[in-house]
């Protein structure tokens, strides 16, 4: 494989707390080393910034509701085409991208990981035959739990050990990640035509709580010790007053402690925060409830968040969260998709446009960002927009100079229709502080890949570790003359490596890479009371036969990366 | 016209906006798509004459036959447009301004999501004229269409405002889903007028083969309506959709026939 060696570049690395020193980067044999031989090719990157690839932690990116919103949305394609052009497949979509566009744009930013956030187990096959198709970056993918009426019946009897069984079963038939809870019994209520709005209302039939289900679930996560945390989207998702049922939800992590050899100290992941950090009865007095969210996860060591940015675009909203997409078509009148998925969950789409005239919109914009910025520790909190929730990832550049740079939140505060409602609603006005590229790499680096427990193979630049880098046509040494400038600069990167193959050179796609399929593969002591359970399900109520189940073999995951963990011994 | 193409011919480009500050050969390396080749302008047309400084001193007049020429005057946002034959499919579509004059007949989609100027048309239109684009809910929102000729099916629809102007017949569904703007049918209609409209107008001067059952008889009323005064029934409706409300009232969708 190639050398190369990156030279005089401002490099930050926060997992070797390296701070913008002037270093030379090293890669050989698709890792980052520690001196390379005098036939490395030189990448002079003076007066750049360099930071290793950057790690997604949450997205929509592959599977059947991504592909729902494709399909019923060609509107969303419409003059956002671009041509075969170089190396690069010809590709469409403005919110929900094709797979192919997806990668190239992932891979021009500087991401060189990403995770597809919300996989229903039956349709895995579907999503792998798009994290297949999305060239460059290594993917993996969080089957949901939260509704799955596995966990349901043995949660309701505290079955931490069938639970346990059941996960390290799904996780390896799908080749899944992590456990992924969305409104925990909510959308299992919602077959019911119900909710779960707080984290005591019951599951109809399972006769369960969302708080028993989500403390189930990270139990069992532990007793695994899985790479990630359990990843949760709260009950009561986007409704004036939220904030409540997410402090109730963080709270019942309160004790537990992460048991796993990856490195990660989180038991629990929340995700999308801005979307649960609202104050207010109804959408007249709805307010930011961003200080009392950021302040409860400050105090909290064993939890970590990602932001979900609003960026002001017309999107397409996708959740697992069922009877909420409901609820949103009944706010904007726009098309609404819905998917029941038998045992295991639902998912609905509808459009979306936060417009920066409408006073709400511009509240959520201002939410978003207050979050990172009021967070202490910035190695627990992400910089997301859940895409394409809150706005398509290809916008990543734009929430990065926000963050970066007062002057170019006060441009976006004075072109708000609603402004002084902005600021009379959320405390964006009074905050000066702007996010170093320390703290950026930290968030969108090392934090992220910690969290994952993959701290050890990505998000950082010490020798050993996956050559995945990114050079930012970004010089830190001078100040910032327009904050347009953070914006271009990580927009296109000047060079991106991943796994030691240059990927991108001047902004441009120039190698397609090793792409891989991260998965867990969990080894259990045998359980033969789960598996009767699963053989039990699939004859009575399953559309299809357990053989039919599993994404297996080369067509589904062509390149896979599979972290091992041995629970067999507890 | 010369070479004419074998697949249909897209030239978005023919347009003031285009067109503006180029010389006539400029104009000719201006690209167009056949299939999947992309050539020049000049492969397809003479070109004659320079280009105004800016799309608002601009006039194009298109000769010959472009009956499989798709895109002319799209997006166009001033200036003046002449096709003297009849086109194909998007003429004027996205449209924002000017004035665009087609002397022969224009196939579907034309003014598609139209936000201003004017689109007059001799002849016939086809469906979705002044409609949403597949998928969208924003249809014409403003500028005005008048079609001399017949029009097709499906008209309007998710149509936000601005006037159609209809001097012929029409096909089946007017104004489906349609949030507000007018539409004026001076022949006959068929059916299926104003399904799920939530906001609009639509005024019939000939007959109405079959009335959707979503509307509901509100008296008689007197207007002029393009010169013409008249007495129509009322309708208000569609009564199976959602409506806004102003000042406290419902605001339904209105149908108008002449009787």
């Amino acid at each position: 494989m190639s050398e190369y060696i990156i030279k005089n570049g401002s490099v930050f690395d926060p997992v070797q707390g390296i701070k913008g020193d002037k270093k030379d980067i090293a890669i050989k044999d698709g890792k980052i080393a520690d001196k390379v031989s005098s036939a490395a090719k030189v990448i002079d990157a003076k007066g750049m910034t360099v930071m290793a690839g950057a790690v997604e932690i949450h997205a929509h990116i592959a599977g059947p509701k991504v592909n729902l919103g494709r399909i019923y949305r060609p509107e969303d394609k419409l003059f956002s085409c671009t041509p075969t052009r170089g190396m690069e497949r010809m590709g469409g979509g403005a919110s929900i991208p094709t797979t192919f566009k997806t990668g190239y744009e992932y891979a021009k930013m500087g991401y060189t990981t990403a995770m597809e956030a919300a996989m229903p187990p039956m349709f895995a096959k579907h999503v792998h035959e798009e994290i297949r198709d999305t060239p460059i970056i290594d993917e993996g993918a969080f089957p949901v739990f939260g509704n799955n009426w596995f966990v349901l019946e043995y949660l309701k009897n505290h079955e931490i050990e069938n639970t346990a069984a059941y996960i390290a079963w799904l996780l390896r038939v799908t080749k899944g990640y992590a456990v992924k809870v969305v409104n925990p019994g909510g959308t299992e209520a919602w077959a019911w035509g119900l909710n779960c709005l707080s984290v005591n209302d019951p599951v109809p039939y399972f006769d369960i709580t969302p708080a028993e289900i989500v403390k189930g679930l990270i139990e069992a996560n532990e007793y695994l010790g899985l790479p990630h945390s359990v990843h949760i989207h709260p009950n009561n998702l986007g409704n004036p007053g939220c904030y409540e049922t997410t402090l109730d939800t963080l709270k019942l992590a309160e004790g537990m402690k992460a048991k796993n050899k990856f490195g990660r100290e989180s038991v629990l992941h929340l995700t999308h925060t801005q979307f649960h950090s609202y104050g207010g009865t109804n959408w007249a007095d709805f307010e930011s409830k961003a200080k009392e969210v950021t302040d409860y996860v400050n105090k909290n060591k064993n939890i970590t968040i990602d932001t979900g940015n609003v960026t002001l675009d017309e999107t397409t909203t996708m959740t697992a969260d069922g009877p909420f997409e409901h609820h949103l078509t009944g706010l904007n009148n726009l098309k609404w998709a819905n998917v029941d998925v038998e045992l295991e969950t639902a998912a609905g789409v509808v459009p979306y446009i936060y417009s920066p005239n409408i006073s709400v919109c511009a509240i959520q914009w201002a939410i978003g960002l207050e979050i990172p910025l009021m967070i202490k520790d910035p190695m627990r909190c992400y910089i997301t927009t859940d895409h394409p929730n809150a706005g398509p990832f290809t916008r990543y550049p734009r929430v990065i100079k926000w963050l970066m740079s007062k002057k170019a939140r006060d441009t976006q505060i004075n072109a708000f229709k609603h402004k002084d409602k902005v600021l009379s609603q959320t405390s964006i006005g009074s905050i000066d502080k702007e996010l170093s590229l320390y703290e950026l790499a930290q968030m969108t680096r090392a934090g992220p890949a910690k969290c994952l427990g993959l701290a050890n193979m990505c998000g950082g630049l010490k020798p050993g570790m996956d050559a995945d880098v990114a050079v930012y046509n970004f010089n830190p040494d001078k100040p910032v003359a327009n904050p347009e400038d953070i914006e271009t600069a990580f927009s296109r990167c000047a060079h991106v490596f991943k796994s030691g193959v240059e990927v991108v050179k001047h902004g441009e796609i120039v190698g397609t890479g090793n792409k891989r399929t991260l998965w867990v593969n969990v080894k259990v002591n045998d359980n033969p009371q789960v598996m009767r359970d699963i053989n039990e399900k699939f004859i009575k109520y399953y559309s299809m036969t357990q053989a039919n189940y599993e994404a297996l073999g080369h067509h589904f995951v062509p390149n896979p990366y599979a972290l091992e963990v041995d629970a067999t011994h507890v | 016209m010369k070479n004419p193409p074998a697949l249909y011919l897209e030239a978005d480009n023919v347009t003031p906006d285009g067109f503006a500050g180029k010389t006539a050969a400029q104009i000719t390396e201006l690209h167009v798509h056949e299939g999947n080749t992309t050539s020049t302008l000049g492969k397809y047309f003479e070109v004659s004459g320079n280009a105004g400084a800016t799309a608002a001193d601009t006039k194009i007049i298109v000769k010959g036959d472009v009956k499989k020429v798709k895109y002319l005057g799209m997006k166009m946002s001033a200036g003046e447009m002449v096709i003297e034959g009849s086109a194909d499919q998007y003429v004027g579509a996205w449209m924002t301004g000017g004035k665009l004059l087609a002397k022969g007949n224009v196939e579907a989609f034309a003014a598609t999501a139209m936000r201003g100027g004017e689109l007059i048309v001799e002849g016939n239109a086809g469906n979705y004229l002044g409609a949403a684009y597949r998928g969208d809910w924003r249809g014409m929102s403003s500028g005005k269409i008048l079609i001399k000729g017949n029009a097709g099916s499906d008209i309007g629809m998710y149509m936000t405002g601005g006037e159609i102007v209809v001097n012929g017949n029409v096909d089946v569904h007017v104004m489906t889903h349609a949030e507000g703007g007018k539409t004026i049918v001076k022949g006959n209609t068929k059916s299926k007028l104003g399904g799920q409209l939530v906001d609009g107008t639509i005024i019939v001067f000939g007959n109405i083969e079959t009335m959707m059952p979503g509307y509901k008889p509100n008296g008689e009323v007197e207007l002029e309506v393009d010169g013409v005064k008249a007495l129509f029934s009322h309708y208000i409706g569609d009564m199976g959709e959602r409506h806004k409300k102003r000042k406290g009232a419902i605001v339904y969708g209105n149908l108008y026939k002449k009787i």
